[in-house]
């Protein structure tokens, strides 16, 4: 197995498209930062909340620092990070059948189950990678340029945690973001085993995140009797990570949530692929 | 199915919803032949060939390799083939000594780098086993597309129209190879649509057609059968023709280009000869114009359509 995984990284990684969300989160996240940098903070500072918040309360020390741009940094990318997995995770079985080379490896021993094993291997692999290469860059590059301190939560209520709780703060989240993801990659690779052309997966795993969004957050009571059975539903439990007190019980059941979901499309997927007939 | 049976179908049938690609198939190939399996373009070589290497699950029918049912034993008998089935694919953005790695890793996880070697030379390419695949002329890709059903030593090659797409000299190539393939004691079974191929090439042969087998058996048998069809080149042709088509011992007559075929039993030639002298006709040459390809035509177009 671990010899399939392998040959399924030296193809991915051998495409440059792969590169394309480190490029993007390479480029846009020093640029959001410098921005932040050059503006002196003034998005914060001016905005109705700080300011309220600065007529009723004695700020001591830096609010604008590394770990709040960070946090930033993930609300921003977050809804992008799923354009990149679809381009990888949708291109496995697609863009191999695409390309021919499907039937070139079905052709030899290792049974279908172990091949898209590894290929969900990788896919889930390359989404936990982009979303640590966003920990790391932000977190690192953040407090390089703005340094530490308590981090100020954008949520309904005022929230500041602690410098000390921060970093484990920040650990869960990205974790839970990988799951969410996760789930994602699941999805993409579910069309890619329905298909044969390679941009189909990564448009449809993009309609389907769209149009769920939307039932999961638009204020609509219609769409209230769906919302629970949507992975979108659950899949920004990482913001819960930052919230005090820790809501574990809401961040538990949507980790199940999500857990199945990720299960229910890996299932699915092997399923179709095999029992599906390679004409391609 | 005795020992020398290495591949062998049994009422082998696909069905895709209303269509039948393959209808109750019944194939034998021994081991050491170079089989030749015979159709026009849709008529179900692919899919025959898709269901003996596992691509495509057969509606019913068995499929036994090395006297072992595949659908109980697909690693083990997957793992003693080399194919080639349809046009090569590679992974374009990889080298030519990479993509035989990868589908060398496939079949034996630590796979022999001079085994690598060893097809790569097989095939002249081993000076441009560190290009990518991109660089690749269609004629090299149709080589390491031989090469890789080369990797690991396999006891049978099923190549699907491996000449398909070439040009006269990539073709001659590839003939080349296989005749060269078939002197070292392998097993090959070459699909085909061309004829010629199959004749130059192949000891026994299926025709198949609309998904059903026509005729099976060795090719010089099939072709050394009572009916010879012979090219007559004769003045006044379509007189001539008029002339034989009105006897009972000429089985057809067709004129073409000026040319007269005429199909009879040999021994009827005399018969004929003097028949057309005496009625005035000059006689230049009579030539017998028997092929596979005549044969092949024929079957099709006897109630085979």
């Amino acid at each position: 197995m671990i010899r399939l995984i392998r040959l399924e990284w030296i193809k991915t990684f051998s495409k440059w498209r792969t590169y394309i969300g480190f490029i993007a989160i390479g480029v846009v996240l020093p640029l959001i930062f410098i921005g932040i940098k050059l503006d002196k903070g003034r998005f914060l500072t001016s905005s109705p909340g700080y300011i309220m918040l600065e007529q009723n309360f004695h700020i001591i020390g830096n609010l604008l620092n590394g770990f709040f741009v960070s946090q930033l940094a993930m609300y921003f990318l977050m809804v992008h990070i799923p354009f990149f997995i679809a381009l990888v995770a949708g291109d496995q079985v697609a863009g191999e059948a695409a390309a021919g080379t499907l039937r070139m490896i079905l052709i030899r021993p290792p049974s279908r189950l172990k091949i898209f094993s590894a290929k969900a291997a990788i896919s889930l692999i390359y989404t936990a990678m982009l979303v640590l290469c966003l920990a790391v860059l932000s977190l690192g590059l953040g407090v390089l340029l703005f340094g530490t301190g308590d981090l100020l939560v954008r949520t309904e209520g005022l929230l500041i945690l602690t410098k000390e709780q921060v970093l484990w703060r920040f650990l869960m989240a990205y974790l839970l973001a990988i799951l969410a993801m996760g789930v994602v990659a699941s999805l993409a690779l579910l069309l890619s085993v329905l298909v044969e052309n390679a941009i189909g997966p990564i448009i449809g795993t993009m309609a389907i995140i769209i149009i769920s969004v939307i039932i999961s957050e638009a204020p609509i009571s219609l769409f209230e009797g769906i919302r629970p059975f949507l992975f979108t539903t659950y899949s920004k439990v990482w913001q819960k990570a930052f919230l005090d007190p820790l809501p574990s019980n809401d961040i538990l059941f949507s980790i199940i949530y999500l857990f199945i979901y990720m299960m229910l499309f890996l299932g699915v997927a092997f399923t179709i692929f095999n029992r599906r007939d390679i004409l391609s | 199915m005795d020992n020398h049976t290495i591949l062998y179908t049994s009422h082998l049938t696909k069905r895709f919803k209303t269509v039948t690609a393959v209808e109750d198939l019944n194939l034998r190939i021994s081991r050491g032949d170079i089989f030749g399996f015979l159709g026009p373009n849709g008529s179900g070589k692919s899919t025959t060939i898709r269901m003996i290497l596992g691509l495509i699950k057969p509606t019913d029918g068995e499929i036994r390799l090395f006297d072992r049912s595949l659908k109980h034993n697909r690693k083990n008998l997957l793992s003693r083939i080399g194919a080639l089935v349809e046009k090569p694919s590679f992974y374009n953005y990889l080298s030519a000594r990479r993509n035989l790695e990868i589908f060398a890793t496939l079949t034996n996880p630590n796979p022999d780098h001079q085994d690598i070697d060893r097809v790569l030379d097989i095939v002249s390419l081993l000076d441009r086993a560190g290009d990518k695949i991109k660089t690749y002329s269609q004629g090299m890709k149709q080589r390491l597309g031989v090469a890789q059903a080369l990797l690991g030593k396999p006891e049978l090659i099923i190549l699907d129209e491996p000449t398909a797409g070439l040009d006269p000299k990539g073709i001659k190539e590839i003939r080349r190879l296989i005749i060269q393939l078939a002197g070292q004691g392998l097993t090959i079974f070459l699909s085909s649509h061309i004829l010629y191929e199959v004749e130059q090439m192949c000891r026994n042969m299926a025709i198949i057609n609309k998904g059903s087998l026509v005729v099976q058996g060795g090719v010089e048998e099939l072709l050394n059968t009572e009916e010879e069809i012979f090219s007559v080149k004769v003045d006044r042709p379509d007189q001539a023709a008029d002339l034989l088509k009105s006897k009972a011992w000429v089985e057809s007559v067709q004129v073409r280009s000026g040319e007269m075929t005429v199909e009879i039993k040999e021994e009827k030639v005399p018969l004929m000869t003097e028949l057309l002298v005496q009625q005035g006709f000059q006689i230049f040459a009579i030539q017998a114009k028997r092929s596979l390809e005549d044969y092949f035509l024929s079957l099709l177009g006897a109630g085979h359509d």
